[in-house]
């Protein structure tokens, strides 16, 4: 085609594509790069000596020695269940993969504090799981999990999904035949899977360690409710902290700390990212069904041994959290006579707080889902009509947000929207800063299933519209927004689900008024309302299994790869 | 080396079945082809054989050993079974050379390194494969990935060697080239092997025997000859040589042999037996002449260079394929008389 003769319909698509893609690149990069213009100037002055003051300080040096060694190996924990879980799921021949997998992607989808919240109601010497049963410590021993072992622990347990969902997508992608011709050949047992499915899928599981490793750094839920009692600071919880404690008047040192951590994180992405590309190099043949090498005997008590960890890491953990939260108060124990709804009642229907905060992260949730998808299937279609530079730069920088610990967000946000240019208006301290962060954190989770199903739609159903004579407007709208619809709508019930559950960007954002349910669930442990908080964590829970139930449930009539635990 | 042999196999997927009730054997040194149209069960009878795949019902002995038996649940695992299976998609492990991909088998059977060497040695030899060991897979043309993938299967010795359409994914040229490779590699090793194919041609090209298949079970299990001359069933006559089958009217006995009717015509025919009711109408069946038994009308004319291939339209509507050294227009009027067809009964 010559370049002055084009299509009416390419030259409309060409500037709604350019009206799109800034939009996306206003909400979600900007923030970005004002934080690191913050972090270089002072005052209006380009200056080092702001970093240099910030990271000679011992608490930073000892927060970010404290993230290091609790990510590192919480990761690890990760690794070793995720791990196990993803091999022998994806290649042999148990029983209920499909249940095994539900379960292991909830912990991914509980908030971090109800995570930590739960784990701290089955130990230590007030639990009312173990008082109950008669098995809890004295009265005054420590809680074991207010200390770094717990946060790794617990950091392991909450990540094991990453692990587990980049290790399992990878396996699958290893073409059947290669692995039974190693059969054929005559290996057996563990030499099968350290000649042949290892060397295979490690840059995979490189992959999944380093955005693992990237997670657990960003985490702030655990280490706040574990580490702030124990005295035990990492780099998100002293940026809390300091800016809990002194106010905006440290922005300027909280945004150094935010790049430093968000300086270990990209190192992170970009490692996760060279794994990625060599991944897909060599991999070729045919991926028919998925692998099934018989254990034989061993089968009964590996499913044994799968569903006692399950137990462990979720069911147990869960059952002390329900427990709690049907005890009239915190400390007595749980029996026929003393359960009690009361708390219940009063988490959901008599505070004021939060009833604000229901309404206030259902509709952040609601508002964010149907922003994004207004943005994002319009830009995914575009974007892969016209793969421009622009385009393509945007794609591979769209995760960052997301991918960069939420702390870093929220400092940038606050920094971006503090005081807005030409006038003195300000939305910090207002809902739309939590909702605006909102939008640049989640536009990858909506982005991606959207993409990922336009990818397999056929060029050609577009082509025929347009050679009927259908305009743009005509073709997004019967066309495009139809065949996209189911991806859209999973897209935007993950976005739900995690910006309902949402706590770290919140934490920093909130003001009375604007408190969103993480931030609730937060304040009322740490003020000492335990049970109630157990109430509230639990009716949260119900929420979210019933919601990736729905999920799931309708997972057979959506496009490969738009549920992210089906790959 | 050693005999196949497979009773009353069937095997099922999700209560569907994919294979019914197959009793066959196959001797020791013998090239079978398994043919049939896509979906007819011939990968599934090879991956039983292999042991990717346990049968719903049956057993399976390879030599004096059984190795599959669904009475008792007892099936031994494809490491077990000393097979050599070659892949459409090659399956070559993409992580490792091609010395270390055809040694691999040995290694895993825990030779020393010396026999390792020599015997990789004589099967890359045997493949032609000479001076690529340091190659990795990725740096081979399809061809050279195929040889590999044999080597790799004949360099263990293997009781048989089961062959999954291994040229499927090959242009015509490398195919006859291939064709001829697998050849040489039966006649010097005298190996059992089944091959897997949709493809008659290459079927009729290798195979000792060839075992057609339809909807899960073995149609007809003869030589190449056999198959095409004489046919047992609609089937096997439609899907080999694309042959006409048309139904008789009736049969007789003459002084000479069987005399057929259809539409009012007579004519001689072949059988194996005294009723038969159907007949395979190959091009070579049929003569054309002015005073023929069936009035034609030519349908279609197509040059095949040095003949011509006539799509004819009988009187009750059957189409005839015939070939004739002359071109005919299309609608032109045609005598056509039948010469000595085989005739079968279709059970």
């Amino acid at each position: 085609m010559q370049s002055g003769i084009r299509f009416g319909g390419s030259r409309s698509e060409d500037r709604l594509l350019a009206c799109v893609l800034l939009i996306a690149i206003a909400v979600t990069l900007t923030p970005v790069l004002r934080l690191f213009v913050e972090g270089i100037t002072v005052g209006d002055q380009l200056s080092l000596g702001r970093i240099t003051d910030v990271l000679s300080k011992p608490s930073t040096h000892s927060a970010l020695r404290h993230s290091l060694f609790t990510a590192g190996l919480g990761t690890l924990v990760s690794l070793v269940i995720g791990g196990g879980f993803a091999f022998l799921v994806a290649l042999t021949d148990l029983r209920g993969k499909g249940a095994l997998v539900f379960c292991l992607m909830i912990p991914m989808m509980i908030p971090p504090q109800i995570t930590a919240l739960s784990w701290t109601q089955i130990m230590g010497p007030s639990s009312v799981l173990l008082r109950t049963l008669g098995m809890a410590p004295p009265l005054g021993a420590p809680q074991p999990l207010y200390s770094a072992g717990g946060i790794i622990l617990l950091l392991g347990v909450q990540h094991t999904s990453i692990v587990f969902l980049t290790l399992r997508a990878n396996l699958r992608a290893i073409p059947q035949d290669v692995v039974e011709a190693a059969r054929i050949s005559g290996v057996r047992g563990l030499r099968l899977w350290w000649q042949i499915v290892l060397p295979l899928c490690l840059p995979g599981l490189m992959a999944g360690i380093a955005i693992t490793f990237v997670t657990a750094l960003g985490n702030f839920g655990i280490p706040a409710m574990l580490g702030i009692p124990a005295g035990y600071s990492t780099l998100p919880t002293l940026i809390y902290q300091k800016l809990a404690g002194l106010g905006p008047a440290v922005l300027g040192e909280v945004a150094v700390l935010a790049m430093l951590i968000g300086a270990v994180a990209i190192l992170g992405i970009v490692l996760q990212r060279i794994c990625q590309a060599r991944q897909v190099v060599h991999l070729v043949g045919a991926v028919s069904r998925p692998l099934e090498i018989p254990l034989g005997r061993l089968r009964l008590p590996v499913e044994v041994g799968l569903w006692l960890t399950v137990t462990a890491i979720l069911v147990l953990p869960l059952l002390g959290l329900l427990a709690t939260s049907l005890v009239p108060a915190y400390g007595v124990p749980l029996r026929p006579d003393t359960v009690t709804l009361a708390s219940w009642q009063e988490a959901l229907f008599r505070q004021p707080m939060t009833a604000r905060a229901f309404q206030n992260s259902f509709l952040l949730s609601i508002g964010a889902a149907a922003v994004l998808m207004a943005i994002c299937v319009p830009l995914a279609w575009l974007m892969d009509r016209h793969p421009t530079r622009l385009a393509r730069l945007f794609d591979s920088l769209v995760d960052l947000p997301y991918a960069l610990p939420g702390v870093v967000l929220a400092i940038a946000m606050i920094l971006l929207l503090i005081k807005l240019p030409f006038t003195e208006a300000t939305l910090y301290g207002t809902i739309w800063i939590i909702f605006l962060a909102y939008l640049a954190r989640f536009l990858a989770v909506m982005f991606r299933p959207i993409q990922a199903s336009l990818r397999q739609l056929d060029p050609a159903m577009n082509e025929a519209a347009q050679s009927v004579g259908a305009t743009l407007f005509q073709r997004v709208r019967t066309i495009i927004l139809p065949l996209s619809a189911p991806s859209a709508a999973a897209g935007a019930i993950l976005v739900f689900l995690t910006a309902f559950n949402e706590l770290t960007v919140s934490a920093l954002l909130w003001s009375s008024g604007t408190e969103t349910l993480g931030v609730v669930i937060f304040n009322l442990d740490d003020s000492g309302e335990t049970v109630m908080a157990s109430a509230l964590a639990m009716s949260i829970v119900l929420v979210v299994v019933a919601l990736m139930a729905a999920v799931q449930l309708s997972a057979r009539r959506l496009p490969k790869g738009v549920v992210p635990w089906q790959t | 080396m050693a005999d196949l042999s497979l009773s009353s196999v069937e095997k099922h997927f999700g209560g569907t079945p994919a294979l019914r009730s197959i009793t066959t054997r196959i001797t020791d040194g013998e090239f079978v082809a398994l043919l049939g149209p896509s979906g007819c069960g011939k990968s599934t009878l090879l991956r039983l054989l292999a042991g990717f795949e346990t049968p719903t019902r049956g057993a399976i002995s390879i030599g004096a050993q059984e190795v599959a038996n669904a009475a008792t649940g007892q099936s031994v695992p494809p490491e077990a079974r000393n097979i050599g299976f070659v892949f459409q998609s090659y399956a070559l492990w993409p992580h490792m050379t091609v010395w270390r991909n055809v040694s691999y088998p040995l290694e895993v059977r825990g030779l020393s390194k010396q026999a390792r060497a020599e015997q990789t040695a004589r099967a890359l030899e045997a493949t032609g494969l000479t001076g690529f060991e340091a190659r990795m897979p990725s740096d081979l043309s399809g061809g050279q990935r195929q040889r590999v993938a044999l080597a790799r299967c004949l360099v263990s010795d293997p009781q048989a060697v089961l062959l999954d359409e291994p040229l499927a994914n090959l242009d015509v040229a490398l195919r006859a080239a291939m064709q001829e490779v697998f050849l040489d590699f039966h006649a010097r090793t005298q190996a059992t092997m089944i091959y897997v194919t949709h493809d008659q041609a290459e079927a009729m090209a290798m195979a000792d025997r060839i075992a057609v298949m339809d909807q899960g079970q073995i149609a007809q299990f003869d030589t190449p000859q056999a198959l095409y001359a004489r046919p047992r069933s609609r089937f096997v006559a439609g899907f080999v040589g694309e042959g006409t089958v048309l139904p008789l009217d009736g049969v007789r006995q003459d002084k000479d042999g069987l005399v057929a009717q259809l539409n009012g015509a007579s004519f001689a025919v072949a059988a194996d037996t005294a009723q038969p009711d159907h007949i395979c109408l190959r091009p070579e069946n049929i003569v054309l002449a002015e005073t023929g038994d069936l009035r034609c009308v030519v349908q279609r004319c197509t040059y095949l260079g040095g003949r011509y291939r006539l799509t004819l339209l009988g009187p009750h509507g059957e189409q005839l394929v015939a070939e004739s050294r002359s071109a005919f227009k299309t609608g032109a009027q045609l005598g056509v008389s039948l010469r000595m067809p085989w005739a079968f009964k279709e059970t």
